[in-house]
């Protein structure tokens, strides 16, 4: 059973990965091990794959530090669920093809150490037995995404996101 | 209709006319990104895109500036990656203490009005002090444009900022920046540009510090009109200019005569309250530097303060110039001397602190006043450690102290 980590507003990066624990500072392969080691050291001990964190406003304020989703997509949350996201994370998250969704309503009904099972395909989130529908993506987002990332998605398509062939 | 800047200079760059909302495919004009990032760039180039080589060099700038000079092994290996992939690839670099990048860009004109600067680095948006549109981006979507040429951005909405009257003595471009986030809050212009007017008779220093806290509002970019300083040094395209029919989302103004000093608290930019409600608060470190006020101005500012005075013995000072012509700038005169007198410590030009990394890592017990721009919980240091952001003037008149103190009492 997957469980819930719950968050409040304005999560900045600095508490996602402190600049100290970058990978320009320790090996790339360590970065998922300092996963809100500060801010959140139950989180950074405990988490599972396929858990899930759900958060208030501005998650992932601060820093352009692509490391931040890095080390939450090697820890495999499987999905972030806020009221809001800054601009440069969930940029960044789309591009690495991690899912974020923006549900305010949801994440009001949501409480840590909640159990949850998430369906991703079918947009289904199931916690402690009652059944949540997920807001759909952008097509935008939602091709990104799916592709796997921007560079699958380039590679899969020749063109960049928004970009026409014949441009 | 008329367009806001960033709308220009968005039409410009897609070759035909663009509004809010939509998304553009577009060669930016220049690609920046710094020694934390650029190993990882590199690697991601050459694992997803199987790639040794860039689209177009020219675009590219590399600044070494973060870790500078290097403080560990790995952040020496790290930058000699940096170095030998410049050299082979024939890209503009800045090395070791030639300064901060959003300083240097602004400094060497790589940086002009009515470009598109990219930068793998969230306070991007400095670029804006002279009309550019300057925005954040993370690796991966550097390793694109490193590899395509290209990227593709969503054209923003702009909110206006309507600044009128002059500062009054004691209060700086900080203290501007702080109110504004304390009145919009950390969040307020999240996905947007702002562009900020009234401040025709503001000097280039103080738009960048306006322009790089921009982000600490949420948003994409924040322009100063060209104007005054900026049309002295700089030429602005004839299409780039204040359109009056141009449709802001929402204008919000501030009157400079009502401002005094602010200061933000621990551990979001945004909680930010006036000056007095802090005085006599210690403080064990003082950190004068960053892409936001590490320049000569802000050094100037604080020397006025410190002439003929020594900071507490319970303080250390830390002097961090924004860049190499920065700290010439303040040896010219008898700015830095007056500095060193009162007993700063003068460290290589750089980000320097700002990030905790070297030069002044912060410990458990530590308070530092910080003219930075950021005071998350542990980006300098231990997570207990304690950042307030203030203007030079402030930093100055507390170090004198070893407490929170207001410049105007001295």
């Amino acid at each position: 059973m997957t469980r819930i980590w719950k968050f409040g507003s304005d999560v900045d990066t600095d508490q996602i990965v402190p600049g100290r624990y970058a990978p320009y500072m320790r090996p790339v392969e360590d970065v998922g091990t300092a996963a809100f080691i500060e801010a959140h050291p139950e989180f950074n001990k405990n988490a599972c794959p396929g858990d899930i964190i759900v958060a208030g406003e501005n998650f992932g304020c601060g820093s352009s530090r692509e490391y931040a989703v890095l080390a939450l997509k090697n820890r495999a949350v499987a999905v972030i669920i806020a009221h809001s996201f800054a601009r440069i994370f969930y940029r960044n998250a789309v591009n690495l093809g991690m899912a974020l969704i923006e549900a305010p309503d949801l994440v009001d009904n949501l409480q840590d150490g909640d159990d949850c099972q998430l369906d991703l395909p079918s947009g289904r989130l199931t916690v402690n037995g009652q059944i949540f529908d997920l807001p759909v993506f952008s097509p935008f987002t939602e091709a990104i995404v799916t592709a796997g990332g921007v560079i699958p998605y380039i590679q899969k398509f020749g063109v960049l996101p928004g970009e026409k062939p014949e441009d | 209709m008329g367009q806001t800047l960033s709308e220009q200079i968005f039409s410009n760059a897609a070759g035909r006319t663009v509004s809010p909302g939509e998304i553009v495919v577009i060669r930016p004009d220049v690609v920046m990104s710094h020694d934390s990032l650029t190993p990882g760039i590199i690697r991601i180039l050459a694992d997803q895109f199987g790639q040794t080589s860039v689209y177009d060099p020219d675009q590219l700038v590399f600044v070494i500036d973060h870790v500078a000079p290097a403080s560990t092994v790995g952040t020496a290996d790290a930058q000699y990656i940096v170095r030998a992939f410049a050299r082979q690839n024939h890209i503009r670099l800045f090395d070791v203490g030639r300064g901060i990048c959003h300083q240097v860009l602004v400094e060497e004109k790589i940086a002009r009005p009515g470009t598109i600067v990219l930068g793998a680095d969230s306070h991007s948006t400095s670029y804006g002090s002279v009309g550019a549109f300057g925005t954040g981006m993370g690796s991966t979507d550097v390793a694109v444009v490193w590899a395509t040429g290209k990227t593709w951005l969503r054209v923003p909405e702009t909110l206006r900022i309507l600044v009128h009257g002059r500062f009054q003595p004691g209060v700086t471009a900080k203290d501007l920046a702080l109110k504004i986030g304390r009145q919009i809050t950390i969040s307020g212009a999240t996905y947007m540009a702002i562009e900020y007017h009234g401040l025709e008779w503001l000097s280039l220093p103080g738009r960048q510090t306006l322009a790089s806290m921009a982000v600490e509002l949420g948003a994409k970019a924040g322009l100063v009109p060209p104007s005054g300083d900026v049309l002295d040094r700089f030429d602005v395209p004839d299409w780039l200019y204040v359109n009056p029919q141009a449709q802001y989302s929402r204008t919000i103004e501030f009157d400079l005569a009502e401002l005094g000093p602010q200061i933000a608290l621990p551990h979001a930019v945004d909680q930010v309250v006036d000056l007095s409600e802090l005085y006599g608060t210690s403080i064990s470190q003082v950190f004068l530097g960053t892409c936001t006020n590490g320049r000569y101005e802000d050094f100037k500012e604080a020397a006025v303060i410190l002439h003929g005075k020594k900071v507490s013995e319970n303080v250390r000072m830390i002097i961090t110039p924004a860049s190499q012509k920065e700290l010439l700038r303040a040896m010219a005169d008898d700015t830095l001397t007056t500095l060193i007198n009162a007993g700063a410590v003068l460290t290589s030009p750089g980000c320097g602190t700002c990030m905790g990394r070297h030069q002044g890592t912060l410990g458990q017990n530590d308070v530092c006043l910080s003219t930075g721009n950021r005071n998350f919980r542990g980006r300098m240091g231990h997570p207990d450690s304690k950042i307030y952001l203030v203007s030079p003037a402030v930093a100055a008149a507390s170090a004198l102290s070893g407490s929170i103190s207001d410049p105007r009492a001295l």
